[in-house]
């Protein structure tokens, strides 16, 4: 199993304890370069951007740019990379990276066909790395390390551990937990597309045997059945932190992709009605509102005292 | 999107999969017209992007002239689950002696493709008995990998080469096309012995479009829809009188939950995209404005800047009494918002 914690943020002996590098694909575009920036700002330690063709170049004054990820991995020995790049040109910045040897993926452009995906995926297996998303918004420590493109306001450190399909929804409904005192442990975007290179249930592996973790909030929206297998995850294993779900899609219609491309009720597969009654089984509260989640989250504490 | 019937069978067959005789249609005259060619009977089917035609009564046998003249109107005014008819097959009829079920899908917890058979078709997936299932990875399916799913339905003969050969040719076509599901649902086994597919269902992921300009003669969009796409939107249009506009698939499917908790009826669903800006939001607002059933508007945005917004025309004294309290800041003319918003920026 990945150990998240250990390439976001490494061993006290490391000497890049608590500032592991990151690599920005795609760095020059209107929208790499305007979260590059966001990240630095954040304290993301941005140690490399690849554009090919413009090697050589710095970024901001002084980030260099390199031709390939190969080349940004030789000179700075980064194990992650967060991939800006338009959507027919994945794959390509994908298989870039993960032969380079990067070890964890952040994949944020939507649109990217599935196929392209599964064969990023299959490279990402033979190789031991992690992609995160696509269509994601990115994973991140709060107030130690952002690699996506969320903004700063709604996240604080804390002890609750955020999975979520959707960007908007996680910004609300941290920016709701922050507001009531619960910070955020870690926050993962699994992302919005039908297949994810880091699912609910891996993202549960990684967050599940944090320490100090105090809670668990898990954001899911229509389509796909990946809430109901994690449900069903945490009632194989017996997992007792208190934790908390939203669905976001109950009045959505059938059969119309709502937005996400994996956002579809095909049948009964898929619907909000078989995610929450699911949640319900395995004795998790499900919010109506992005509002009520710390609300649950505080009665699921109290009645576990 | 979703093809009809009618089109996947178009694939079906430049993929040499065995079909009935059919031809489609748009009008009653193109309808006799293939009457003649066909030859009676047959059955009529509406053409319509969503399952359950046959218990709607979109599914009719025709046995002669009049009840064509009777059955062509009555099922091309049809309206299924909120979906008017596209078109109209006709179909020859044929003796069946067994319904089969197969199909091909994009198996999303897995991560991989995945083939379902079973000897038990024509209802509906849910209801499909003894189903075999197997993973293929990237979808190929290789020789020995169709002959075993033929013998796990228990085909034999030529009836088990045949199946294997369709199963084969559907995931060939899954493949090329980039299909999220292909299914045949029936595959019927003929009095003669012979397997043909009986109605088809195709499901193409719309990120892979820029690789099928082929398939984009199926591609059936609304003015608007269009409008939409290229401004890079996500819009379904619903039956409500509220538009819901926001950024971000997951807060504008939340907020258009929370409207119908409070028993608002939404009439579209507009995501205009994480990055929203001005120029996004104005056209998503120009859009609606074109939707004729609109009586309001409710707009989600998650942005953590200053709006300045120019509200003029019947009822905006309204709108702006209910927007005193909030942090947009409503102006009577455009220049005076344009001037508020560059000055409030540069402090």
């Amino acid at each position: 199993m990945t150990d998240i914690f250990r390439l976001l943020r490494g061993n006290p002996e490391d000497s890049d304890y608590k500032k592991k590098g990151v690599i920005v694909q795609g760095i020059t575009g209107a929208y790499g370069s305007l979260h590059a920036k966001n990240m630095m700002s954040y304290g993301t330690n941005i140690v490399a951007g690849v554009t090919p063709g413009k090697g050589g170049q710095k970024f901001e004054g002084k980030v260099p740019i390199y031709n390939t990820v190969k080349e940004a991995v030789d000179a700075t020995d980064a194990k992650i990379s967060i991939v800006f790049v338009p959507a027919k040109f994945f794959l390509d910045a994908a298989k870039d990276a993960l032969e380079a040897g990067i070890k964890l993926l952040v994949a944020i452009p939507e649109h990217i066909p599935v196929r392209d995906t599964m064969e990023a995926l299959e490279l990402a297996t033979q190789n031991g790395a992690v992609i995160i998303g696509p269509n994601t918004p990115g994973i991140m420590i709060p107030e130690l390390i952002k690699i996506g493109i969320m903004p700063p306001t709604p996240f604080k450190a804390g002890r609750i551990a955020v999975l979520s399909k959707s960007g908007t929804l996680l910004y609300e409904i941290c920016d709701a937990l922050t507001s009531a005192g619960f910070g955020q442990s870690i926050t993962i975007g699994v992302g919005g597309d039908p297949i994810n290179g880091t699912r609910m249930i891996d993202a549960f592996e990684m967050v599940k045997d944090i320490p100090d973790l105090e809670g668990l909030v898990i954001i899911g929206e229509i389509g796909g059945d990946s809430e109901e297998v994690l449900a069903q995850r945490i009632i194989d294993i017996g997992f007792k932190k208190p934790t908390v779900a939203y669905i976001a899609g109950r009045a959505a219609p059938k059969e119309k992709r709502m937005g996400h491309a994996g956002a579809i009720v095909m049948g009964t597969y898929g619907s909000a009605e078989s995610k929450v009654s699911m949640f319900n089984r395995a004795n998790i509260p499900v919010a109506k509102r992005p509002s009520q989640v710390p609300v649950l989250l505080a009665g699921k504490m109290q009645k576990s005292d | 999107m979703r093809l009809l019937e009618f089109q996947a069978k178009e694939l079906f067959r430049e993929y040499g999969i065995n079909l009935l005789p059919s031809k489609a249609s748009k009008t009653i005259e193109e309808g006799k017209i293939h009457a003649k060619e066909l030859g009676y009977p047959f059955v009529i089917k509406i053409q319509v992007p969503v399952g359950g035609r046959g218990k709607a009564g979109g599914i009719q046998k025709c046995q002669n002239d009049d009840e064509l003249e009777l059955k062509y109107p009555q099922v091309l005014g049809l309206t299924i689950k909120g979906e008017k008819a596209r078109a109209i097959l006709l179909e020859k009829m044929a003796d069946i002696k067994k319904e089969l079920y197969l199909s091909i899908f994009l198996n999303r917890s897995k991560r991989c493709y995945t083939i379902i058979a079973s000897p038990e078709g024509g209802v509906e997936i849910e209801s499909v008995k003894n189903q075999i299932i197997k993973e293929v990875g990237l979808g190929n399916v290789s020789d020995e990998i169709a002959r075993e799913v033929a013998k796990e339905m228990k085909l034999d003969g030529k009836l088990a080469d045949d199946f294997a050969d369709i199963l084969q040719k559907l995931a060939k076509l899954t493949v090329e096309k980039e299909a999220e599901l292909a299914e045949i649902n029936p595959l019927a086994i003929m009095q003669d012995g012979s397997l043909m597919a009986l109605d088809g269902k195709f499901v193409t992921d719309d990120n892979s479009n820029f690789r099928h300009d082929e398939l984009q003669k199926y591609q059936e969009k609304t003015e608007i829809e269009e409008r939409a796409e290229k401004s890079g939107f996500s819009l379904v249009e619903l039956d409500g009188d509220i538009a819901v506009v926001g950024n971000g698939a997951g807060l504008v499917m939340s907020t258009l939950d929370m409207l119908s908790d409070n028993g608002g009826k939404p009439a579209c669903f507009l995501d205009v995209g994480g990055g929203a800006t001005t120029e996004s939001v104005y056209e998503a607002l120009t859009l609606i404005s074109k939707m004729n059933r609109v009586k309001g508007i409710l707009v989600n945005l998650l942005i953590s800047l200053p709006v300045f917004s120019r509200l003029k025309g019947t009822e905006s004294e309204k709108a702006r009494e209910m927007l005193k309290n909030s942090r947009t800041k409503i102006y009577d003319s455009i220049e005076d918002a344009i001037n508020a918003a560059v000055m409030g920026i540069k402090k």
